[in-house]
């Protein structure tokens, strides 16, 4: 099963690449992984799922929270979170053929975004699994690209990935 | 105002560094003008970027402090690496400067530019790239900080040419103080995991205390001691944390693991709690960890909490500083209504395997002794001769696991080896370092004829400074630890461990550096050489000794068994 993770690190060059180094120096997988600024400029937000069991999951957050860039972590999946991911694909297909793809696509939301010479390009979100069976769905002689988000992910309720902390330099 | 080379240097200074080592090159030329304008720091300058590594990492092992080591880009850096790796892998504060390309130059292939950060990655606890000249004496004091605190490890200072520009002033400031949002320090633990650790520690018929290398890197050897005498089990010692408890004293079962003694192995495998005091449970201790002390409970202090339930799940995980953890427990040991459990049926048991299997550390007295010398018995020689009193560094092999097993460490910070990397060439450049900070100290580097050619070229280092440390080269013409590997499991296949006759006269070599060699080849030589090149104070001796080229290194558990399944020589085991 796929586990959740969220990461909040410092928003300084080489931070990413210490947390990717550090999956594959110790030999777990990454499935998916997104990452972006948030709304403290010094702060990135990361989301990543891996397959690995419950044991090396428990690894995996002492080893990233043992980075030093690395501020927080939190196991999603143990928490009452709520995710999604959200996908945009090309087919090639009129933007009737689609609408009908996307209003029988069980548990997602999506709307076309724009055809072009036959080929049509819509959004698609939701759950990960879903837009796995609908992709696994798509004709192969219909289908021409996908790029997708990786899953984002947020605990409900009042518990946070936040801090108010800030480093702190003293001068005399 | 001060310029990026000088605020580095003037920042080393604020951190009390007063040595460090290195090697110039293109990239560091600014940083090296600086050092050459100042008297606070005295730069060492090696013969390979490798030493200047090691020789800072046995500087910082001997004295608890951080290691400073400085090396050019490119090259410089590489060769830094090994070093690096080395001090990770044992969890040494250094601070390792190394030059960059000028910030425009950095990504287009420059002359000598290596992606430093990116290589050094995955073998530093911490590392930066000066992106602005003003931010040099902040890195250095974050540097310093990470490096020395909770589970400490190398930081790389990745510093591009025109940081350090002359021509660009700045006015000078150095942090007071620092506080780091993302990197928090464990201390004490937490108190109910410690009231149910004495609980354990106290209701246990048969306990024992495994500690290691962070009782040393905590300076927590007194308290361990205190807590060990408060439970009278039985205490064993890694690799990594030999010294950290007395070796002579009687609850002491002597090193456990791939080359440790009997009773500390069958300790382990019979124990009902094994309380592991700063170590890892390393491949190296566990054996196969499928079958590791599948009848004991087990506690487990480590101030590094990724370290827990990695390799073996524990009963009672007590995260934070080993120092402040066992002072913890002694306090509710004391405070504590239940009684101490009667020891003595394990104890008997334990004496029992001591006199069955127990290292035999008279063998300068032998009967039978004929001419040829036995490895074991060089380093019996050489503790007699320093009185146990000697900082001994070593390389990695047969010579480093007979050191290990028979120089009896009563104290901490005694011992340097590369236990975690394994590398060899370690030995002569931290025994260098080791000097650098005790000058009036015995400093033995006990060493193989294979290792010491890895950084041989440092002889010419202790020259030039003037280092008069010991070299015991225990010398049998072969890689002797692959060489039992290959007798053991490969049918004595002795596959590239011979050099023919290619070995140099070390005796002619140490010469040449306007060193002492001299050569031991009858067992009758053996205590006077050692004696002489002691009495020799103000000289480097290379000490050849030529040992028994067939001796193998005993015990050795075997590959996936259990820490019980040993060979005791070549003929005998117990599985």
């Amino acid at each position: 099963m796929l586990s959740h993770i969220a990461i909040l690190m410092e928003n300084q060059p080489g931070a990413l690449s210490r947390v990717v180094g550090l999956f594959s120096q110790r030999g777990y997988n990454i499935d998916s992984l997104s990452v972006a600024p948030t709304q403290d400029p010094t702060l990135s937000r990361l989301t990543m799922t891996t397959s690995e069991n419950s044991e090396i999951i428990n690894q995996i957050l002492r080893q990233l929270f043992k980075l030093v860039d690395v501020v927080m972590v939190q196991n999603l999946t143990e928490a009452e979170a709520y995710s999604i991911e959200l996908a945009i694909i090309k087919l090639i297909a009129s933007q009737n053929k689609v609408e009908e793809i996307i209003s029988s696509a069980n548990n997602l939301e999506g709307k076309i975004l724009n055809e072009q010479d036959g080929h049509t390009m819509f959004e698609i979100w939701g759950d990960s699994a879903d837009i796995d069976t609908l992709l696994a769905s798509l004709k192969d002689e219909e289908f021409l690209e996908v790029t997708r988000s990786g899953l984002l992910g947020m605990t409900k309720g009042n518990v946070a990935l936040n801090t108010n902390d800030q480093t702190e330099i003293s001068y005399d | 105002m001060t310029s990026g080379g000088e605020a580095l240097i003037r920042a080393l200074s604020d951190e009390k560094i007063d040595i460090i080592f290195g090697y110039p090159g293109g990239a560091a030329l600014h940083i090296y003008d600086a050092i050459y304008q100042q008297d606070k720091v005295q730069h060492i300058l090696v013969r390979h970027e490798q030493a200047a590594v090691h020789a800072a990492d046995g500087f910082a092992r001997a004295t608890g402090k951080t290691g400073v080591a400085l090396v050019t880009s490119g090259p410089g850096a590489t060769n830094a690496i090994t070093g690096i790796a080395t001090a990770y892998m044992d969890s040494i504060p250094l601070v390792v400067i190394s030059g960059q390309v000028a910030s425009h130059l950095i990504g287009t292939d420059a002359f000598q530019e290596t992606d430093m950060i990116g290589i050094s990655r995955p073998i530093v606890k911490h590392s930066f790239l000066v992106q602005s000249a003003e931010e040099i004496p902040a890195i250095v004091k974050k540097a310093f900080h990470i490096a020395s605190s909770g589970r400490p490890g190398p930081v790389v200072i990745d510093v591009p040419k025109d940081m350090t520009d002359p021509k660009v002033e700045f006015e000078y400031k150095f942090p007071k103080d620092l506080y780091l949002r993302s990197y928090p320090i464990l201390g004490e633990a937490d108190q109910t995991e410690v009231s149910e650790a004495v609980k354990m520690l106290k209701t246990a018929k048969k306990p024992v205390i495994y500690s290691g290398g962070g009782v040393i890197q905590s300076d927590a050897s007194q308290e361990l001691v205190n807590l060990s005498k408060m439970i009278g089990a039985p205490v064993t010692n890694t690799l990594m944390g030999l010294g950290a408890f007395p070796a002579t004293d009687n609850q002491f079962v002597g090193m456990l693991g791939m080359h440790g003694t009997y009773e500390a192995n069958m300790v382990m495998s019979e124990a009902d709690l094994i309380f592991n005091v700063g170590a890892r449970f390393d491949d190296r201790i566990t054996n196969n960890p499928k079958k590791f002390g599948l009848e004991a409970k087990k506690i487990h202090i480590d101030s590094d909490p990724s370290s827990i339930d990695k390799i073996i799940n524990v009963d009672v995980a007590l995260q934070g500083d080993a120092k402040l953890v066992l002072s913890q427990l002694c306090k509710e040991f004391e405070n504590s209504e239940l009684a101490n459990t009667n020891l003595k049926p394990w104890w008997d048991q334990i004496n029992e395997w001591k006199e069955k299997h127990g290292l035999n550390h008279d063998m300068l007295n032998l009967e039978n002794q004929k001419d040829i010398i036995l490895p074991q018995q060089v380093i019996q020689s050489l503790y007699k001769v320093t009185k146990g009193e000697a900082f001994i560094t070593s390389d990695v092999g047969q010579h480093q696991m007979f050191a290990a097993q028979y120089y009896k460490f009563d104290e901490p910070r005694k011992w340097i080896n590369s236990g975690g990397l394994g590398t060899m060439g370690f030995g002569l450049p931290s025994a260098m370092g080791v000097k650098f900070a005790f000058p009036d100290a015995d400093v033995a580097c006990v060493t193989g004829e294979g290792s010491i050619q890895m950084c041989i070229q440092e002889l010419s280092t202790c020259s030039q400074y003037g280092l008069p440390v010991k070299i015991i080269n225990l010398n049998n013409r072969a890689l002797g630890m692959v060489k039992q590997w290959q007798d053991m499991q490969y049918g004595g296949r002795y596959s590239s461990i011979s050099y023919e006759d290619s070995l140099p006269d070390f005796v002619k070599l140490a010469e040449s550096f306007g060193h002492v060699g001299l050569k031991v080849e009858k067992f009758s030589e053996l205590n006077a050489a050692m004696e002489e090149a002691f009495s020799l104070k103000d000289k480097l001796v290379f000490l050849d000794v030529l040992i028994d080229p067939d001796e193998h290194v005993y015990p050795m558990l075997e590959a996936g068994g259990s820490m019980s399944e040993m060979r005791i020589s070549k003929k005998d085991k117990t599985f």
